[in-house]
């Protein structure tokens, strides 16, 4: 069984300058609880990984807004201004990956491997300072394993050994994520007995999670203007 | 209907000419994504969604949406029956390993040897390159849909892409308001032209040369 925890008690280990994943994409699938309790913690510094970074004051996209990030690892920023505004400063040191590489890195590292050979980014920046190799004629690029102290994972339905639905479109990083982070918390809006969820319905195995977090805020990455 | 947005309605059409039945196509943000509307008639082409999904189906209705359900835009959509949801992890693999059969997308620059740059402008648009570099390197067929000159009327056909690369040599065919051009291994390939454009007008707004097809036809 796995530590049913509220959100505060949740991030009270997250220190300033640790590396945290976000699971989610344009805000589908972020852990809206728990970006708002670490953002009451106080937390500074944070170097984040996050496949995009929303819209300002949407989801992970506050971490940004409100100067929590030291660095960002994403592949794509262009919904959020302010991500952009303070790359351009200086005051957020961003570093661009391609969406599928940035995956598989992740999943690499939570899945014991050394890297990953991807095709994507040959000829391109992306390969500057990448070892190059030729697999059967064809070039690919040496892409490293990438891990994290946290992660943050959104799930609707989690039971208690943390194995956890996620569904629809919200899986995105998040499996990656999961496998990839030292410590991760799942916020789920139901924590069910084991038993209660579906084996078969299992998303992210409960092998993955360390802590156990009740929603108390809804999903609001869609807005729908009137 | 403006005689811009009637252009660019025919290239969109003349694109969905090209995608035969049963085809898996990711189609990117704006342009690309009205593809969609004009597959003829008899035809049923399943849309993947590199944020998770294959089965993309139309914007979900205002006051009945799900969070959950999204495009790679962000915005609230449907799923059409025989759809499936998946990971990133699963989704870029059916991108990288060559499931996705064509991939739509809008260009900055492309040239004559099929690079693509539609990513970044150096100092000015860094928004990050998001799915395309993998779409581009991993998809069987990549489209460019695009307007034939940028607004001050310089070209975007080029001898060599001036901008960094989305990537490089992956473009099989260029569909702009003016032109459908192939990319093949001795160059580009004129095999169309829209109608009321000259063959002098197309090759005036291409810096890149072009081979005229001995059978050119007309979209």
């Amino acid at each position: 069984m796995k530590p049913i925890l509220t959100a505060d008690k949740a991030v009270e280990d997250i220190k300033d300058g640790c590396t945290l994943m976000v699971a989610g994409f344009m805000g589908c699938g972020n852990a809206f609880t728990l970006i708002d309790a670490l953002i009451n913690k106080g937390t500074k510094g944070i170097n984040l990984i996050t496949s995009d970074t929303a819209y300002p004051e949407v989801g992970v996209g506050r971490l940004i807004c409100q100067n929590r990030a030291a660095t960002l690892t994403a592949s794509h920023i262009g919904t959020n201004p302010v991500s952009g505004q303070k790359m351009n400063s200086g005051e957020l040191k961003v570093t661009l990956v391609p969406q599928g590489t940035l995956a598989e890195r992740m999943r690499s590292k939570g899945a014991g491997l050394g890297g990953v050979l991807t095709p994507t980014g040959v000829g391109t920046a992306v390969e500057e300072g990448k070892q190059k190799l030729n697999i059967g004629g064809k070039d690919y690029l040496l892409e490293l394993p990438l891990g994290a102290d946290f992660a943050f994972i959104k799930a609707e339905i989690a039971d208690k050994y943390g194995n956890a639905f996620l569904p629809g479109a919200t899986k995105n990083m998040a499996v990656s994520m999961a496998m990839a982070a030292d410590h991760v918390i799942v916020e789920a809006e139901k924590i069910v007995e084991p038993g209660e969820l579906d084996p078969e319905k299992v998303t992210i195995p409960g092998v993955f999670v360390s802590a156990i977090v009740k929603s108390t805020l809804p999903a609001s990455n869609v807005q729908v203007k009137p | 209907m403006d005689p811009k947005e009637l252009k660019r309605e025919r290239l969109i059409k003349r694109i969905a000419q090209e995608l035969p039945d049963g085809a898996l196509v990711n189609l990117g943000i704006g342009m690309p994504t009205m593809v969609g509307n004009y597959i003829p008639a008899g035809r049923t082409i399943l849309l993947h969604s590199e944020n998770g999904f294959t089965g993309l189906g139309p914007a979900a209705p205002k006051d009945n949406f799900s969070q959950s359900v999204v495009n790679a835009g962000g915005q609230p959509v449907t799923i059409v029956p025989g759809g499936a949801f998946f990971d990133s992890a699963m989704s870029f693999a059916i991108i990288r390993g060559g499931h996705v059969d064509y991939t739509v997308l809008g260009a900055l620059e492309v040239d004559m040897e099929g690079n693509l740059a539609n990513y970044m402008i150096p100092g000015k648009m860094v928004p990050g390159m998001g799915g395309a570099m993998d779409l581009v390197a991993g998809a069987k067929n990549v489209i460019v849909a695009m307007e034939h000159v940028n607004k001050n009327g310089a070209p975007k056909i080029l001898k060599k892409c001036s901008l960094p690369l989305t990537a490089k040599g992956e473009v099989d065919l260029i569909v702009t308001d003016m032109a459908f051009i192939r990319v093949t291994k001795k160059g580009l390939v004129l095999e169309e032209i829209a109608e009321g454009v000259t063959i002098e007008e197309v090759v005036k707004a291409t810096e890149a040369p072009l081979h005229i097809a001995g059978k050119l036809g007309t979209f």
